[in-house]
């Protein structure tokens, strides 16, 4: 089951178990969720389902917005900004399609700007689940509080899903090895490339607000990060920044390149074509610790 | 709409609120397009389970001066107006007013969120302006509530003939294509706004009312 597979089974049945929760679609997922009193389909109008959203959660909803990433985070973002942020309204914006998953689709259904465009805005939290497990857990979680909430859904998966922390750290390299922090679906290409190398690894999933005293607890007395994220590349650049403000440290941020890429083909294609999978990752990490 | 025990104040008294906040004595009216809407709206429709959404955000000393004459705002913060520490700015926020119910300024949000809060059958009124009117997420909005017969939904127009290009044959006939129940009233005429405001409970569409007053 994918991760959209499971999102749609689990909003139909928070729809009838919380009297609290309201969907708000514009034509992506409304059959898959089906027909409810609480499940208003705009229409393709993606800049109301925002508004929609905002004024539900002013009536004291937890009103829940779903579509793929460009149309749910890019036509609507001054919604984001002000509908919901700047009125402190909460919602959860489920988005599908991650970077490059209709990769067929061409640019106009690709977005991996948007971490970077929501992270933008304050008072977001941004969850970039690695498993659908995971994005079932996050889910249902924050239909639980009343925040602002960016769930990245992708048909990428890593081959389990993560129980642990925040940053959660699954291999452990000598005292002072490179720390590769792999995002969301990057872990298993992550663990693959660095399979046999001395280096940590750490996994992370909510990407905001970021784990800065986890990041330098797990960096310790390393000198090197390698920041591996499925979206815009160097997305949490300046987060690793922050959390080592005070340590010399260099970085590698490896993600989708900030360039018009006039492909079609298959997402598994463009992971390649950016270096996130196991031999491009591997690729530039070699590069990156040969350049001392 | 919140409720309060404060001194209210008579529509004779806005005059001085006005002056209060813009430290001007002459009020030209046609400053202060929202001002009749406003007051008949708080002073005889709004019910206390009713919401009022400005989306018109900008020109906003006309609503600061009702909610502060309807006891909802206290007086004396109308003296700081637009102040660094002061929450009364040239845009509302929520956040800050007493008695705001949304933080608007940027045209083209308000109707979409009182679209969200009428679903859930609440009593909501909506004000915007003719130029507002111009920005497209309106009539996303405009459209749909139209379509699903969104009764509790009541957007007002302030018509003072500010928008760029102009709305032939009226911009309620936009409205009314889409489903809308409408009006033109005289923005100015109490009685009039009174009639075309106070709620229809039999309504089975959206509603909306043009208040027409002098062009800008």
């Amino acid at each position: 089951m994918t991760m959209r597979q499971r999102f749609y089974e689990r909003a139909r049945e928070a729809l009838d178990e919380n009297e609290r929760v309201a969907v708000v679609t514009a034509q992506i997922g409304t059959e898959a969720i089906g027909e409810h009193p609480r499940h208003f389909d705009v229409g393709i109008r993606e800049q109301l389902m925002i508004g929609v959203a905002a004024g539900l959660a002013l009536e004291g909803y937890r009103p829940v917005a779903h579509s793929y990433t460009p149309f749910l985070v890019e036509r609507p973002y001054e919604m984001l900004k002000l509908d919901l942020g700047h009125n402190d309204l909460g919602a959860v914006l489920v988005s599908i399609a991650g970077s490059y998953d209709a990769a067929h689709e061409g640019r106009t259904h690709q977005a991996p700007e948007d971490v970077a465009v929501v992270g933008a805005l304050p008072g977001w939290t941004i969850h970039v689940p690695g498993h659908v497990d995971e994005a079932d857990r996050l889910f249902r979680q924050a239909l639980g509080g009343n925040a602002r909430t960016y769930l990245r859904l992708s048909e990428e998966t890593n081959h389990a899903r993560v129980d642990g922390g925040w940053l959660t750290v699954l291999r452990h390299g000598s005292l002072g090895a490179p720390l590769v922090v792999a995002v969301g679906p990057t872990l298993t290409p992550v663990l693959e490339a660095t399979a046999g190398r001395d280096v940590s690894v750490a996994y992370l999933a909510t990407v905001r607000p970021f784990p800065h005293e986890d990041l330098r607890e797990a960096f310790a007395d390393g000198t090197d990060v390698v920041l591996v994220e499925p979206y815009l590349a160097g997305t949490s650049a300046a987060e690793i920044a922050v959390a080592l403000r005070d340590r010399p440290h260099r970085l590698l941020a490896l993600g989708v390149p900030n360039a018009e890429f006039r492909h079609y083909g298959t997402g598994a294609e463009h992971r390649v074509a950016h270096g996130l999978d196991a031999a491009g990752i591997a690729r530039s990490l070699e590069e990156f610790l040969a350049e001392l | 709409m919140a409720t309060t025990t404060r001194p209210t104040f008579g529509y004779d008294d806005l005059p001085e609120l006005l002056t209060r906040l813009t430290g001007d004595e002459k009020h030209d009216r046609s400053s202060f397009s929202t001002l009749d809407v406003l007051w008949v709206l708080y002073d005889r429709v709004l019910g206390k389970n009713d919401r009022f959404i400005l989306s018109k955000g900008h020109g906003p000393t006309a609503y600061y001066a009702v909610l502060a004459a309807r006891g909802l705002l206290p007086v004396e913060l109308l003296d700081g107006f637009g102040d660094f520490d002061s929450p009364l700015g040239h845009h509302p926020d929520r956040k800050l007013v007493p008695g705001a119910e949304f933080s608007s300024g940027s045209l083209g949000h308000g109707l979409g969120v009182a679209v969200g809060a009428a679903l859930t059958g609440r009593r909501i009124f909506c004000l915007l302006g003719d130029a507002e009117l111009e920005e497209g997420s309106n009539w996303e909005a405009v459209q749909y509530a139209g379509r699903i017969g969104l009764a509790s939904l009541t957007a007002i127009v302030i018509d003072n003939d500010s928008s760029s290009h102009g709305w032939p044959e009226g911009v309620e006939r936009r409205f009314m294509l889409e489903g809308w129940a409408g009006v033109r009233v005289d923005g100015r005429d109490h009685e009039q706004l009174e009639a075309a405001l106070m709620p229809d409970l039999e309504g089975t569409r959206p509603r909306v009312i043009v208040a027409e007053v002098e062009a800008r």
